[in-house]
């Protein structure tokens, strides 16, 4: 494998963990209205994404930062044609990011609704807006020869890039709710499993139509094909698993490989190319065509040898220090059961 | 305005504002770690609520620099994509790493110090704490080194075939001198926020409950003729001193190395921010002048003071200086016709707004190290009211040290190899900067006023007294997660 080929890789491996991880913050953000009816239960939702979602989102950081080193035409292509699609995003997760820590500052409950309502919205709008534009990638934008996009706000919302938003906006919901049967306690928990089943079968629907539409649309190999059955499989599998309400681990386990799954299929169906021309294929960006220099990527490759390791060490610890349930009791008072 | 005018302002109102929290977040959490470690060594319930109390200012204003910190990462390829395609090659390299090396740790970290308390072990929980530092420190490292590189490029070269800056060696671009000496500069500037901060806050909370914090508790349980201990923002009051007073003195002598690293790699900088139009030596300083701003606009010279413009420049007596008239002069001669002076008016001022408000500082802080000595400082009612409003200086100098240092760069946005203008993006319009611009200004101005009103909120509580249960040892991690943090 080439340099640039493994940074390929490593930006598709940035994207899909940042969906297997922020994916189900954003569905309890985006249902803690739902699963909590009062005050109390819907801060035992927020509090059970409360140590993690920080850290999740630096994956989306890490995956902008690696595009911009690795591929700086892809960054600079992409996100200037993007521009008020990202701008909006940037908005949404501003508004949801500082929600979480406003939230609680003050009792009254009309700034309560205000923060729980950006939290919601912003958490919804992230994915789609996301989800859009990953589709666009190989859907494809008027760009020229000079890798600039011509096109209007309108020519952002192919049909393909609007499906895979409103397929990643079901399956964080569900990737959140079964995460919430994971930490909740209580009538949250119960509310949670609720929507396990109702999510399922959409979830399983729009995996499908999603993950047909990529191979249709990149007539990917044989091996393409296989990847692109993962996401597929996983989603029946979660549909199963959640619709028997057995093993909520197990799920949990189905839904994050599904989510990552589509994810990694979008990249695997798109590669050697990174973003679509519409207006001429020859104008198309190419993992060739738009690398940085080999020793940029061996310095940046030693680097992240080094860290991504380190990091997923120390994350998976976060999530095993705080592996325990979410109660709506007064902080530690008794050692539970 | 045009497209690159927008551009501009965009790109500075977000750099700005995202700043000002950064120095924030990275002081106090210097400091919370430092107050994480005298509650680890002493286990008092009182500095458990002194840690908690200024780790939940940390946390808001970690908050806003951290959803500010998104639109940074991504802004290079909103409205410089042509800037982003010359220098991903060295510039991405520098923000990847930040984000591995930096920006996992401190989130992942701060999720973790956060929901800890009872939960992780008390050693590990005071490591969670500093490596929140060391992340929020690290983030910053990595971001000076990019800028360094745009003000003084090293370790690269230009690719014939496509015309981009590609690295050539990656421990040049951290060897960058204008990257050391920046980055110890903004090292100095986190501890003046922090300390600031703390002493602002402390100060507050002494001039305005001055006795021990007669909590029910101590009125019933405790007995009523006991010698009144001291508030416990006395300690914290002198933490802050401390740090402000090395943030603020180091700083001289920072200031000083790089005044002659810009006299050497950019002294279109420096003899803009003197408002220098002729190359002169010795040179005197101009404290105060009216005019001057363009060449042919005589200045009228209110104060000077002789070599001392020698002295900052070149660390000299009689060290010579030149003039911005030369310096366009040889650049055209470089580069090509056109005018390279930057807006030498943002230049002059934004220098002494810095230097003039440092100074003070600096005073200020000697006078709270005599009223410490004298054993004044918690009665001291007028130091305690400056200590106070002192809170606004280190926005006013951090606003004008990015001016100073950006516009000072100017009209080059990486310095001598491309200019601002070319680094637009193609696809971009006017338009649709004016749209993002409003969202920015909406946003961030909402944002400002709510995180000033939590803030200053946060800051005049007096210190909570929490559950008796919370304020056991923490216990081992067979203890529940406990809830309800936000």
């Amino acid at each position: 494998m080439t340099l640039p080929t493994v940074w390929f890789v490593v930006v598709a491996f940035f994207w899909t963990g940042f969906f297997v991880l922020e994916g189900f913050d954003f569905g309890v953000g985006a249902l803690h209205k739902i699963v909590g009816r009062t005050d109390t239960e819907r801060r035992v939702a927020i509090n059970t994404v409360g140590p993690f979602w920080d850290g999740n989102e630096v994956w989306l950081i890490v995956a902008g930062a690696s595009m911009f080193a690795a591929f700086p035409n892809w960054y600079a292509s992409w996100l200037s044609a993007l521009y008020l699609a990202l701008w909006l995003l940037l908005a949404a997760l501003i508004l949801r990011g500082v929600s979480f820590e406003f939230r609680g500052k003050f009792a009254a409950p009309a700034w309560r609704k205000t923060w729980g309502w950006t939290l919601t919205v912003g958490s919804v709008l992230a994915p789609l807006l996301i989800g859009v534009g990953l589709g666009d990638l190989l859907a494809g934008l008027p760009i020229d020869a000079d890798g600039d996009f011509t096109g209007t706000f309108l020519d952002l919302l192919t049909p393909f890039g609007l499906v895979l938003g409103l397929t990643l906006v079901v399956l964080s919901l569900l990737h959140g709710s079964v995460f919430l049967t994971l930490r909740a306690t209580g009538p949250v928990l119960a509310r949670a499993h609720g929507l396990v089943r109702t999510l399922c079968l959409p979830a399983v629907a729009l995996v499908l139509i999603v993950v047909v539409w990529m191979v249709v649309l990149a007539a990917p190999g044989g091996w393409g094909i296989l990847v692109a059955a993962i996401p597929a499989v996983a989603a029946v599998a979660a549909a199963v698993s959640g619709l028997s309400g057995r093993s909520a681990g197990a799920t949990f386990a189905a839904t994050a490989v599904t989510i990552g799954g589509v994810i990694a299929t979008l990249f695997v169906c798109l590669y050697p190319t990174l973003l679509v021309s519409t207006t001429d294929p020859a104008y198309s960006l190419t993992v060739a065509n738009s690398s940085s220099s080999q020793y940029s990527l061996q310095v940046m490759t030693i680097a992240a040898a080094v860290l991504v390791p380190l990091v997923l060490l120390y994350q998976g610890w976060t999530y095993y220090v705080f592996r325990r349930r979410v109660t709506a009791g007064p902080a530690t008072t008794t050692v539970a059961a | 305005m045009d497209q690159l005018d927008l551009a501009r302002i965009q790109f500075a109102t977000t750099s700005i504002y995202h700043f000002l929290f950064v120095p924030i977040t990275m002081g106090m959490a210097i400091l919370v770690a430092v107050l994480h470690t005298r509650w680890f060594r002493k286990g008092t319930p009182e500095l458990r609520r002194i840690l908690r109390f200024f780790g939940g200012l940390m946390l808001i204003s970690i908050s806003v620099g951290v959803v500010t910190g998104l639109v940074q990462e991504f802004q290079f390829g909103l409205n410089w994509s042509a800037y982003s395609r010359f220098v991903g090659d060295v510039f991405g390299a520098p923000l990847a790493m930040e984000g591995l090396a930096a920006f996992f740790l401190e989130s992942t970290f701060l999720g973790l110090w956060l929901f800890g308390f009872n939960v992780l072990s008390r050693r590990i929980h005071l490591f969670t704490a500093w490596m929140v530092a060391v992340g929020a420190c690290l983030s910053a490292l990595f971001i000076i080194a990019a800028n360094s590189w745009m003000q003084n490029p090293r370790g690269y070269t230009i690719n014939p075939d496509n015309g981009r800056a590609e690295l050539t060696s990656i421990g040049e671009v951290f060897s960058n001198p204008v990257f050391i000496w920046g980055y110890i500069h903004v090292l100095l500037v986190a501890l003046i926020f922090g300390g600031g901060m703390l002493l602002a806050v402390s100060a507050w909370q002494l001039r305005r409950r001055p006795a021990p914090q007669a909590t029910p508790d101590a009125a019933v349980g405790s007995d009523p003729v006991a010698p009144a201990a001291p508030s416990p923002f006395l300690a914290t009051a002198k933490l802050g001193l401390l740090a402000l007073l090395i943030g603020s003195v180091l700083q001289f002598h920072v200031g000083g190395q790089l005044g002659i690293n810009e006299t050497t790699y950019q002294p279109m900088k420096i003899a803009a921010a003197e408002a220098n139009w002729t190359t002169c030596q010795p040179c005197s300083f101009s404290m105060l002048q009216i005019g001057g701003w363009t060449a042919d606009d005589p200045p009228t010279k209110i104060i000077e003071i002789p070599h001392l413009l020698s002295l900052l420049a070149t660390g000299t007596w009689n060290g010579e200086v030149q003039g911005l008239t030369p310096l366009n002069e040889q650049s055209q001669q470089q580069y090509g016709p056109g005018d390279y002076v930057p807006n030498v008016f943002i230049q002059y001022w934004s220098m002494r707004v810095m230097a003039y408000l440092a100074t003070l500082v600096a005073l200020f802080c000697v006078w709270g190290l005599w009223l410490w000595w004298r054993k004044k400082l918690a009665t001291s009612r007028v130091f305690l009211w400056v200590a106070s409003w002192i809170m606004v200086t280190p926005f006013l100098m951090a606003t004008a040290g990015w001016l100073l240092t950006e516009s000072g760069r100017q009209p080059w946005i990486v310095q001598g190899l491309m200019l601002t203008k070319d680094g637009l993006s193609g696809s971009g319009s006017a338009a649709q900067i004016v749209i993002s611009l409003s969202i920015v200004v909406v946003l961030y101005t909402t944002l400002g006023v709510i995180a000033a009103i939590l803030l200053l909120k946060h800051a005049r509580r007096p210190l909570p007294r929490e559950s008796a249960e919370n304020e056991q040892p923490p216990a081992d991690t067979a203890a529940p997660t406990p809830s309800l943090t936000y």
